[in-house]
């Protein structure tokens, strides 16, 4: 792919003119370049059609492209998961929607057992090409179930690539690369940060994306290779690594304490960018891993679990996870469950007292 | 990968996908003439140990009580008494009033979310009030009507929806996932379908144990294409389980018409029938009927005779929640064209034809409810809403996880604590 952008910032800026779109607007693109440009692309899901998806993100497709190319589907997480495992095997590239990742269990026996081991339990005879998109992650007063953000639940399955996004900018580029891609993916779109960078700062109002960089996003086709991690910004004095809304809360609570942070949006979990990790990791000596899912077994676990393993002669100080409690997403308390500001200072205090 | 396509066979026609489509979107006209809600009072009322296979035009066609004339019909009235009927209206309007002043609750920022089951009342309030009070239920979140007619006190329903700090739940749950154990009222979840099941196994439980008490649950129609309730419907029928399943076919799923889980084939009664399930189509805005059906596939549960599928033929006469707004997907017509009415407004008709209420008495009912709502909201209010300060103390939201706090939540639980203290110099900044 000629046209692939290796890093972010001026070089996209100087393709075109300038153009500011949200995360939801983002994803609408690039579902809408990828039915024109593939026409094996399918998109279903619940009100995905008609009604163009109850975040909108399908919205105008289906009176674009037609309706079958995109379509509503019954209310069977395990039926739009199952039928998209189909498709591939027929050669579609189905473009599943969840309607919120709270939802993806149903769908769990198709996803685990079905769409991660058809290409290794057929030698390649068969592939499962979907890309199954959901929002995740909490901060909306959705509840136990509006909130939750599963990502580990996913890392953990041997053949599912996991993939979350962080800014516009790269929404487009990362959906399109994994539509493109021949392995199932798991798409999550972290809903709190649809229309605005949220930093983690609830009392204060969001900042919509028109005002952030990576707001900037081309018309055309792009794509953000899986697997590469964002450099946020460049730092000695600890790493930072995070993904989807905790990017902009890291890095908001670095720059509120002064703090200079070598931040990294990891964006694709697997296959992990190990080596800019290391290379990170390897200059500062100090560790702080955020995501906002629980703790015990999350993705956190996993990063702590490398670094320590491969980065430990450099390490001065024990790696530090900031993350949600182990408890189901609560509703009144949903601010003192988030790993806010406070939470996050806490943990870089330690980090650079050690 | 389009090369995998085969060419085109000239022996094989090609092949075509279908893809439901509601008859009416937003700015049609729109005419339900093609809707045969047949006579009421014409349907036969079988006894109700009979064979499923034996009333096979029950799933098909639709019970209906209450007529044009106002007047109850035919085999299937439950010939309820006046002061029942008032009772049930003055649920249904309690029901009605309190949504209204829930969803404007949430409009003016009191809480994150509300959902109405305006133009459904009837489904959930005439099955409640069929059941014995001890039946448990497994409802979905548009049932608050069982609770209104189990008497469950309106200030805690309120204290739920404003996540507060009298909130029995502890402000864990989104607005209206009540749960009351008390009222045999099961903890709504939000993930559909997940409580037919459940309702199944408690019924099989209640048979265990030689109990003589039954189970019923109620599930959208949309949900029906979970697996879940399929998994229900076997069960249910393997096992003969004393239960009723109960589908309210609003004929909305958010934005997906009733086409999208099965409706264009065959009614959701039907279901039922191919897995050797009773199975009755009832007019789910004509109180009685519900009623009626009700009390027939409890009648059966209670004698052995095993599970009935119910389903109410209603309208969603609102949006799917106050997170959605119905006019970007269907015609705004649809409601005042629904051939089979508003159940609370058939239900007032008959008890006026009757000569047991009047316009005057349904008035001063309607003023009775609003003022009983207003007065509970200002009561409610006093114990805070959502997001304001007023909620259960932080350390709750450790507790209940598991039924002992492990050491990893009692350190979380501190952290919280401590960072509380951080942002605001103390715990409790509000009292
Ligand atoms: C497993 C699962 N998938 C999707 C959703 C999102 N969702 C919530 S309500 C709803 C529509 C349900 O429609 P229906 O069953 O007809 O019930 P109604 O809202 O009409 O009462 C959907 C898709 C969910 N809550 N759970
Ligand atoms: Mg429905």
């Amino acid at each position: 792919m000629s046209d692939e952008p290796a890093t972010l910032g001026e070089n996209v800026i100087a393709q075109g003119p300038e153009r500011r779109i949200n995360m939801i607007e983002a994803i609408n693109e690039a579902l809408d370049i990828m039915l024109t440009r593939d026409p094996d692309v399918v998109i279903m899901g619940e009100d995905v059609g008609y009604f163009g998806g109850v975040f909108r993100a399908t919205a105008g497709l289906q009176a674009k492209h037609g309706k079958n190319r995109v379509f509503d589907t019954p209310i069977s997480e395990c039926g739009i998961i199952g039928a998209a495992v189909g498709m591939g095997a027929y050669g579609l590239r189905p473009v599943p929607e969840i309607q919120f990742a709270d939802y993806i269990y149903p769908g769990l026996d198709q996803l685990i057992s079905e769409a991660a081991r058809l290409r290794y339990r057929s030698a390649g005879d068969y592939i499962a090409p979907l890309t199954v998109r959901s929002p995740f992650g909490g901060g909306i007063f959705g509840g136990q179930t509006h909130s939750q953000s599963p990502e580990a639940l996913f890392t953990h399955v041997a053949g599912l690539k996991t993939v979350i996004p962080a800014t516009p900018y790269d929404a487009k580029g990362l959906l399109i690369a994994a539509i493109e891609d021949n392995d199932p993916v798991i798409f999550f779109e972290p809903k709190r940060i649809y229309n605005g960078p949220f930093t983690g700062f609830y009392d204060k109002p969001v900042e919509p994306w028109k005002r952030h960089p990576d707001s900037v996003v081309p018309e055309g086709y792009y794509r953000i290779p899986l697997g590469k991690a964002r450099h946020v910004r460049e730092g000695d004095a600890l790493t930072v690594l995070a993904y989807g809304t905790m990017v902009h809360v890291a890095q908001a609570v670095c720059e509120a304490k002064g703090v200079d942070a070598d931040i990294l949006d990891l964006r694709t979990l697997v296959p992990l960018d190990i080596k800019s990790i290391e290379a990170s990791v390897e200059k500062t000596g100090r560790v702080l891993i955020v995501h906002e899912a629980t703790r015990t077994s999350g993705f956190g676990a996993e990063l702590s679990a490398l670094v320590t393993e491969r980065c430990f002669y450099h390490l001065e100080a024990p790696v530090e996870r900031v993350t949600g409690f182990d408890t189901p997403y609560p509703h009144s308390l949903e601010w003192a469950y988030f790993p806010g500001p406070v939470r996050i200072g806490e943990a870089i205090d330690k980090l650079l007292s050690e | 990968m389009a090369d995998t396509a085969k060419p085109a066979d000239t022996n094989r026609p090609a092949l075509a996908l279908h893809v439901p489509e509601p008859k009416y979107r937003p700015g049609d006209t729109a005419d339900f003439s093609h809707i045969d809600i047949g006579t009421a009072g014409a349907q036969a009322r079988p006894d109700e140990s009979v064979h499923p296979s034996q009333i096979p035009d029950l799933a098909y066609g639709l019970v209906r009580v209450l007529g044009d004339d106002n007047q109850a019909h035919g085999a299937w009235n439950p010939r309820l008494s006046p002061d029942t009927l008032r009772q049930m209206l003055g649920h249904m309007a309690l029901v009605r009033a309190f949504d209204e002043r829930m969803f404007r609750g949430q409009r003016q920022g009191k809480t994150s979310f509300y959902m109405k089951c305006t133009g459904e009342e009837a489904t959930s309030i005439a099955p409640a009030m069929a059941l014995a009070s001890d039946d448990m239920v497994f409802p979905s979140y548009r049932q608050q009507g069982i609770l209104i007619a189990r008497g469950y006190p309106l200030l805690e329903m309120i204290n739920q929806i404003y996540s507060n700090r009298a909130d029995k739940l502890k402000g864990r749950q989104l607005p209206i996932m009540y749960s009351s154990r008390e009222h045999s009222f099961f903890s709504i979840s939000g993930n559909l379908a997940t409580q037919c099941p459940q309702a199944v196994g408690w019924a099989m439980a209640s048979a265990i144990k030689g109990d003589s008490r039954i189970a019923a649950t109620w599930v959208g129609e949309g949900s029906t294409a979970e697996g879940d309730f399929h998994a229900a419907c076997t069960f249910a029928a393997v096992y003969n389980a004393p239960v009723i399943l109960n589908v309210v076919n609003n004929q909305w799923a958010i934005s997906s018409f009733s086409g999208f889980a099965g409706g264009e084939r065959t009614t959701f009664a039907a279901r039922g029938l191919g897995y050797g399930i009773a199975a009755l189509r009832v007019d789910g805005n004509d109180a009685l009927a519900c009623y009626a059906a009700a009390e027939w596939a409890a009648n059966r549960a209670r004698g052995n005779h095993g599970p009935t599928l119910i389903e109410y033929f209603t309208y969603r006469a609102e949006g799917h929640s106050t997170s959605d707004d119905p006019s970007g997907y269907r015609s705004a017509q649809e409601r005042e064209e629904w051939p089979l009415g508003d159940p609370i407004n058939r239900l007032k008709n008959h008890l006026i034809a009757i000569g047991e209420w009047d316009e005057e008495r349904q008035a001063a009912m309607d003023l009775e409810c609003a003022g009983r709502i207003k007065a509970t909201t200002k009561e409610a209010e006093k114990n805070g809403i959502l997001g304001h300060g007023l909620h259960h103390p932080f350390h709750t939201m450790f507790e209940d996880v598991y039924e002992d706090l492990p050491w990893h939540l009692e350190e979380q639980a501190e952290q919280a604590i401590r960072e509380r203290i951080t942002k605001f110099g103390t715990e409790r900044p509000f009292g």
